[in-house]
């Protein structure tokens, strides 16, 4: 038991050590060997910070970099992926109550998700011309299958035993849906949340790189790269990545509240 | 219902989905050259499939896909044994993994398309980042799920840590570094399609669809190519269920469906 809770002490401070280690060594090497094409961390950290986070007090420190590029970027991604998530559970919800509605759709499912997202955005650019309208629909419309195939998957596999006693006692399509169908599918549903979270993420930077878009996080990488800008190309993957672990991280803790951690 | 009704159903489903398409290219609401018909765009797909130049970039796209995942394999599969069977290793690179593995992929085009330049380089060093994940972290969780009983068993007659590994561990992980490998398949598909539309010429589908894009009446060619790409997906994706069902049907995944 003892050895567990060293085990356990040792094993965050290994692991920050280590990192701190990593970004030392390249730290290290970049002063040494200076290369245009990895900076040292310090100047990614600072050109971070002058680029993005040091506006006024008043408009919590943003630049108007920040505010002009960050921000429409995260809208886009939260809008898609909310009318994602909705439509998703919506119909994922019908699809799985009806087992005829499900082997009808299904073959067209598959292949709808079966598309790689990518290749789709050239079709929303067409329809819809570059802006937002184009970027929110192209992420909705990838993000929207492993939701609902999931969500599907959960409902229609709600036990039988209880899909009976539901019957028995006589409770309303709401009260089903509500206290039967959907805590039985929320496992299932959260798995197909955070496949399209990080789709999500993917389809907005991508969306963003296109020629012809104005603003965002991409942008600012595929503006940075046609200057050959390495610090601000550092910079912005630095963002993505802490911007993925972030809504990564928030959505296990919902998951982890909605879900409980003795239910399953 | 019996498995007859359901493909049935099926094929009515898509008979039903190609009806309402075509319904709503003949009807007028949207320009008939932004969104034309299902049966047009479906005449131009099996007419590229006797087009020789689309069918070296299909060939393109799906080589660097290749190259990409058997790099991702050869990196994935060796790193997640290490990581599974050591645990201090696995201690000390988490912090790392953790910071690497939520990047969007898509963001390092700019970056390794400096470095490397736009050709099949990038293409492949991009597929094999993304789809080391998946890969790694089925190795290592699928190591951790062995019976420890028969790794004791071994042990208790005087076999090495490297023939454990070999005789015990790593069959039973086989089956989730498949299904890693199919997640990552999915995966790797996406960024080469993506890196190819960015990149704009060369060969690949990617491209054929970027170029298509931009004539000024090609969405019936955007949307034949956006055909060819599901149907790849769906190609890649059944041959690697199929395979995992024959060489691992006692998996959980695979026992109950039929």
């Amino acid at each position: 038991m003892r050895r567990l809770k060293a085990a356990a002490a040792r094993g965050p401070l290994l692991r920050w050590t280590v990192l701190a280690v990593a970004v030392a060594a390249w730290q290290l090497t970049t002063r040494t060997h200076p290369s245009v094409y990895f900076p040292p961390p310090t100047d990614i950290a600072r050109h971070t910070h002058t680029l993005w986070f040091s506006g006024p007090p008043t408009h919590a420190f943003l630049t108007p970099a920040a505010t002009e590029n960050i921000l429409p970027s995260l809208t886009r991604m939260a809008t898609g992926f909310a009318l994602a998530a909705i439509a998703g559970i919506a119909l994922g919800t019908a699809l799985g109550r009806s087992r005829r509605a499900h082997a009808l759709c299904n073959p067209v499912l598959q292949f709808a998700r079966a598309v790689p997202p990518p290749a789709l955005v050239p079709v929303f650019v067409v329809l819809l011309d570059f802006g937002t309208r184009m970027q929110v629909a192209s992420i909705v419309f990838s993000a929207v299958w492993p939701v609902l195939i999931n969500t599907a998957d959960g409902v229609r596999n709600t036990d039988p035993l209880r899909v009976e006693v539901a019957a028995v006692l006589r409770l309303t399509r709401t009260e089903r849906l509500r206290f039967l169908f959907l805590p039985s599918a929320l496992p299932r549903i959260f798995a197909g949340l955070r496949l399209s979270l990080s789709l999500c993420l993917v389809l907005m930077v991508f969306s963003e790189l296109l020629p012809g878009t104005a603003n965002g996080i991409g942008f600012t990488l595929t503006d940075a790269q046609s200057r050959s800008d390495l610090l601000t190309v550092w910079a912005a993957l630095v963002l993505l990545g802490a911007l993925g672990y972030v809504l990564n991280t928030g959505l296990l803790a919902v998951e982890k509240r909605l879900l409980g951690s003795g239910d399953r | 219902m019996r498995r007859r009704q359901e493909l049935l159903l099926g094929a009515l489903g898509v008979l039903l989905a190609l009806g309402l398409c075509e319904a709503v290219g003949r009807a007028g609401l949207v320009r008939r050259d932004y969104l034309p018909p299902v049966s047009e765009v479906l005449a131009r797909a099996v007419e590229l499939a006797g087009d020789p130049l689309f069918l070296d970039g299909i060939g393109a796209t799906v080589r660097a896909w290749a190259l990409g995942l058997g790099l991702a394999c050869a990196i994935a599969v060796p790193l997640g044994l290490l990581l599974g069977s050591v645990p201090v290793v696995d201690e000390a690179v988490r912090a790392i993994v953790e910071f690497l593995r939520p990047l969007p992929s898509v963001a390092l085009i700019p970056l390794v398309s400096l470095l490397l330049g736009s050709g099949t380089e990038t293409k492949v060093a991009l597929i094999a980042y993304a789809s080391v994940w998946p890969i790694l972290f089925n190795t290592v969780y699928g190591l951790g799920e062995t019976d420890p009983l028969a790794k004791d068993t071994l042990r208790a007659f005087g076999f090495g840590r490297l023939s454990v590994l070999l005789r015990v561990e790593l069959p039973a992980t086989a089956p989730f570094i498949a299904a890693g490998l199919r997640i990552s398949a999915a995966v790797a598909l996406i960024l080469a399609v993506a890196t190819e539309i960015l990149a704009g010429f060369g060969e690949g589908l990617g491209i054929f669809i970027a170029q298509a894009g931009l004539a000024t009446d090609g969405t019936r060619d955007v949307l034949a190519g956006v055909v060819w790409a599901g149907a790849l997906g769906l190609v890649i994706n059944s041959v690697l269920v199929w395979g995992e069902r024959r060489l691992f049907p006692w998996t959980p995944e695979h026992r109950g469906e039929r």
